[in-house]
């Protein structure tokens, strides 16, 4: 089983991902693969067995309204490529 | 042909907590770009996010004003997607598990009619950064500060048959979430946002049409005239033989039109999963219990209680506690002149013209309760004339003090001495010669009528002071004694 090109290509404009033409074909069966895996995952019996939303069975621990951050803007800006006026700058994105 | 316009909203609500959903970053408005974006809200490797308790108790107040059912246990899971002002590649956001269940709420509309709305759910979500496109040699400039801001996202059910029904939602929607104090509802500052699904069918189908999404429309006003002009679009689409396509569309207020935001429109596709950094949150059912007992009157049990404890008409109620502000003053001035019915008038009326002329808010009002009661007490004790109040009420308006100061300063007292005004009457009588003789002459029918310029007369001489009462009275003894 092998995912086919056109999906290929949704899944990296989803992902951000660029792709070359001539991996696609690979990729496409690794992603089969992992398919594969679901399917048998799937395939399981789970009639009356809730949904799992965490490999942990605990409950979170939820913190009080406070501010406890300090403003430490000078040093993330350094981290960018690109700053001006304390604002990141990107590539332009308009929708 | 006959159309029916459905519309379902979604509405995003910014929680009034001091500090983020999951950080502790401050949430304040209009500090400067970046300077409330910390470690978690940047998405900095090996950060965990930590939920804040006072949103869940927020999202649980409004679950419970909606008489919805509380999700005792919640979830957050991934939406994921890239754009700039997400710096996770994800909202951290709930959808299978939600805080909030389905509930309902009765909005009111204009004819008086009341109506129910099916909520969906709401659920909590983290907000996104803000782009500013201008000004930087082609490139764009991202602001984190409002990035994990909280929210909860409301859903209605497609239960909405008019922009007008749209608009009354979202105002009771403003009015509990104000009236429970778990947001500012400043529209101007984003703290209410909209979308709108919109599609139309012909009256008596049962099957929902294609339906268009509305992106942020963030005031009454744009919802109203956004989903107007959408809806005339797709029938008129229709009505040609077209079809409607489901997609997202955007209002543009300048141009009063809406357009399609996307050309390619890549089946959205979020993949959702759970959060694996967060845990399931469990809330107990004391603790929902606990919440409910504290919620304060919201705004139909006030309107009713307004109605039956003040004599109130039911529109005028619901006028007077559609904003927690309002009716606090209201009630406040209605208390302390023992006039509520004088009070409504005032704050609907001349209270209501002055804030609006000054584009103040009620909070801000220049003629505090306290100062308004004193002006009605002076009306109702004879002191002065309504047509005088509004004199005086402008007089406070402009900070010359409370009503008994403006009063005496002005020499604005009604004048009921008797032989003031029966010494003004015959000064009037004296001066028109003409208008007695024809007073006489007159029908007796007529003769009420002929009065008005006397009283007319009497009133200007006195500077609009003298008692209209007394005024009429005497002058019409006097006049008859002349027959």
């Amino acid at each position: 089983m092998s995912v086919d090109k056109q999906t290929v290509e949704q899944l990296a404009e989803l992902a951000r991902i660029a792709i070359s033409e001539e991996t696609i074909d690979e990729v496409g069966k690794r992603l089969g693969n992992v398919l594969q895996l679901v399917d048998q995952l799937q395939s399981v019996h789970t009639e009356g067995v809730a949904p799992m939303a965490h490999p942990l069975d605990e409950v979170q621990a939820l913190r009080p309204d406070e501010v406890t951050e300090p403003d430490r803007r000078e040093e993330f800006l350094q981290l960018a490529p690109q700053s001006e006026q304390g604002l990141y700058l990107v590539p332009k994105v308009i929708d | 042909m006959e159309w029916e316009v459905v519309i379902g909203l979604e509405v995003h609500v910014q929680l009034a907590t001091q500090s983020k959903l999951f950080s502790g970053a401050s949430t304040q408005f209009g500090a400067a770009p970046n300077t409330q974006a910390c470690a978690i809200d940047l998405a900095m490797p090996g950060t965990l996010p930590v939920p804040n308790e006072e949103a869940f108790r927020f999202a649980v107040m409004f679950g419970l004003a909606m008489n919805a059912e509380i999700g005792r246990r919640s979830v957050f899971e991934r939406k994921n997607y890239f754009y700039p002002d997400l710096p996770k590649g994800y909202q951290t956001t709930q959808l299978a598990e939600p805080i909030v269940g389905p509930g309902e709420i009765e909005i009111h509309l204009e004819d008086g009619s009341s109506k129910k709305v099916r909520l969906h759910h709401a659920h909590l979500e983290e907000d996104a950064g803000k782009s500013l496109h201008e000004d930087f040699h082609g490139m764009s400039g991202i602001d984190l500060n409002r990035a994990g801001t909280p929210l909860i996202e409301i859903v209605s059910e497609p239960d909405l048959r008019s922009a007008a029904e749209a608009v009354a939602y979202l105002k009771k929607l403003h009015s509990i979430v104000t009236y429970l104090g778990i947001s500012d509802g400043d529209m101007s500052q984003g703290s209410m946002r909209c979308d709108a699904n919109v599609s139309v069918r012909l009256k008596g189908e049962q099957e929902l049409g294609t339906r268009t999404e509305i992106k942020n429309v963030n005031s009454f006003r744009f919802v109203e005239r956004a989903i107007k002009v959408e809806a005339e679009r797709q029938i008129d689409l229709l009505e040609d033989g077209g079809t409607v396509i489901q997609e997202t569309r955007l209002y543009d207020s300048d141009k009063n039109e809406t357009r399609s935001m996307r050309s390619k429109e890549v089946a959205n596709d979020y993949r959702y999963f759970p959060c694996p950094d967060l845990l399931p949150v469990e809330l107990s059912a004391d603790y929902i219990e606990k919440l409910r007992g504290e919620l304060p009157e919201l705004p139909d049990a006030k309107s009713a209680r307004f109605a039956s404890d003040y004599g109130l008409s039911a529109y005028d109620a619901d006028q007077l506690t559609q904003e927690r502000a309002t009716a606090d003053y209201f009630e406040t001035v209605a208390k302390s002149s023992a006039e509520p019915k004088l009070a409504a008038n005032w704050v609907m009326g001349e209270l209501a013209a002055l804030l609006n002329r000054e584009e103040l808010s009620i909070g801000q009002s220049p003629v505090t309760a306290g100062q308004l009661a004193g002006l009605i007490a002076r009306i109702k004790d004879n002191t002065i004339s309504s047509k005088i109040a509004k004199q005086v009420f402008e007089a406070m308006a402009n900070g010359e003090g409370d009503a008994d100061t403006v009063i005496e300063q002005r020499g604005l007292k009604q004048v009921s001495d008797t032989g003031a005004i029966e010494k003004m009457i015959d000064e009037v009588i004296a001066n028109s010669a003409k208008q007695v003789e024809n007073y006489r002459n007159a029908d007796e029918a007529k003769r009420p009528k002929m009065m008005g310029y006397f009283v007319g007369q009497v009133m200007k001489a006195s500077k609009g002071q003298a008692n209209p009462q007394m005024i009429n009275e005497i002058l019409k003894a006097k006049l008859d004694a002349l027959l």
